[in-house]
């Protein structure tokens, strides 16, 4: 989890000049895939009520995601056109389901929180989306690479989440007490509401970001 | 487990747990197709459609699974069935009525994604329902889906006129309303016992 540091602090440009790291930095930071293109968003609100769920979660959809993204683009020539949607759905549904298998075979406790969801990650548009726009038209080392980009910047936009929530739902963070025994915790964020409280504020945050830093080009280009 | 009256399902899975404003399932739709009350509610119609017939097969296949032995297929199976249910359901639309299909668009095909149909069938499983109770559960989901998509759609409608920020305008703002839903629908939370 090194490079999301690097984004931050201005390395950008640089590294954006090498296709890879364009591809991987696409994923990560300019198409987040929940904060800017904001598509496979039930996982994310669901199981984002602590820091740990939140990072599991994120993890295993990078793993299913790594490995159907491969795999499309490695068949992009034997899966025929009309049929490809179901091809995509049965290789995914294949990993998702191993994934579970080890999930629960790791840990029991953790299965068990994020229960259901893990099986759903089948339908996280996300997964379908990639391997629709993108392994199915691209090189195998390429769709590898997206996909790497693509499930870093989920699990980063679920941890963003998910710490968010328990720190203010549960004064903690990976079930370490951050704030002192008199913290008066913020219930409404471990509850469903503030899935869409705390998304609500990070799209905005996004949101005038973008803004200024789009005010602040048009103003270079202007006088 | 005690056995649960058909009206006590109904009323859990359409209000209590709400599948979209508590369990965050079918979000996509959600805030897609949530623009307009007329498209809102032929969208949960067609939902609604596809998760008795979803449940209905999910029933049977399971039994089947069980019965041969192979319950890590169950996933597969259960996407399968309901690729094929949309698939039915979209030619079905396309021929009724073409107005429509072209007014749901890509969020046709899109409910072969949507995980409140496989959450469903996925719930449905894991609490032991029988046949009757499965397509209970069912009607229940897509009427909490219906009336969930209906209020939302509602609220944006109105919200076309208000004067908000520019920043928030689009996914924020909706979201915060679904925020907002949620929380009032925790008044529920009770309801039957």
């Amino acid at each position: 989890m090194s490079v999301p540091a690097k984004t931050k602090t201005g390395f950008l440009d640089s590294l954006e000049k090498s296709p890879a790291t364009d591809i991987f930095l696409k994923g990560l930071w300019r198409k987040n895939p929940t904060f800017v293109q904001v598509i496979g968003m039930c996982p994310v609100l669901a199981v984002s009520n602590t820091a740990e769920n939140a990072l599991a979660m994120g993890l295993a959809t990078a793993f299913v995601l790594l490995m159907s993204n491969t795999l499309v683009s490695i068949l992009r020539f034997v899966i025929p056109k009309q049929v490809r949607i179901s091809c995509y759905i049965l290789i995914i549904a294949t990993f998702v389901t191993m994934a579970d298998y080890a999930i629960q075979a790791m840990s029991v406790e953790l299965h068990k929180a994020l229960g259901a969801f893990i099986s759903l990650i089948v339908v996280n548009c996300l997964i379908l989306g990639r391997a629709e726009a993108f392994a199915s038209k691209n090189t195998v080392e390429t769709s590898v690479l997206d996909a790497l980009g693509m499930g870093a910047g989920f699990t980063f936009a679920l941890f963003c989440l998910g710490a968010v929530r328990e720190l203010l739902g549960n004064g903690s963070l990976f079930g370490i007490a951050v704030f002192p025994a008199s913290f008066q915790e913020w219930v409404v964020m471990m509850l469903p509401a503030g899935g869409f409280f705390t998304l609500a504020l990070w799209l905005f945050i996004f949101n005038a970001v973008k803004r200024a830093k789009q005010n602040k080009e048009r103003g270079k280009a202007l006088p | 487990m005690k056995p649960e009256s058909f009206w006590h399902i109904f009323i859990n899975a359409s209000l209590i747990n709400n599948f979209v404003l508590a369990y965050f399932l079918g979000i996509c739709p959600f805030l897609g197709v949530s623009g307009k009350k007329e498209t809102a509610m032929k969208m949960g119609g067609a939902v609604t459609f596809v998760m008795v017939i979803a449940a209905t097969c999910a029933y049977g296949i399971n039994l089947l699974l069980i019965a041969v032995g192979a319950p890590f297929l169950q996933l597969i199976s259960y996407i399968v069935v309901i690729a094929s249910t949309v698939q039915l359901v979209e030619m079905f639309i396309k021929k009724m009525s073409p107005a429509l299909f072209r007014a749901l668009g890509i969020f046709l095909p899109l409910i072969t994604t949507n995980c409140a149909i496989l959450g469903l069938v996925l719930f449905q499983t894991n609490k032991g329902y029988g046949f009757l109770e499965s397509i209970v559960y069912a009607l229940g989901a897509g009427a909490g889906f219906t009336l969930a998509l209906m209020l939302m759609a509602g609220l944006r409608e109105q919200l076309d006129f208000a004067e908000v920020p520019e920043v928030t305008k689009g996914t924020v703002l909706t979201l915060l309303i679904a925020g907002i839903l949620s929380l009032s629908f925790m008044g529920f939370a009770g309801l039957g016992g």
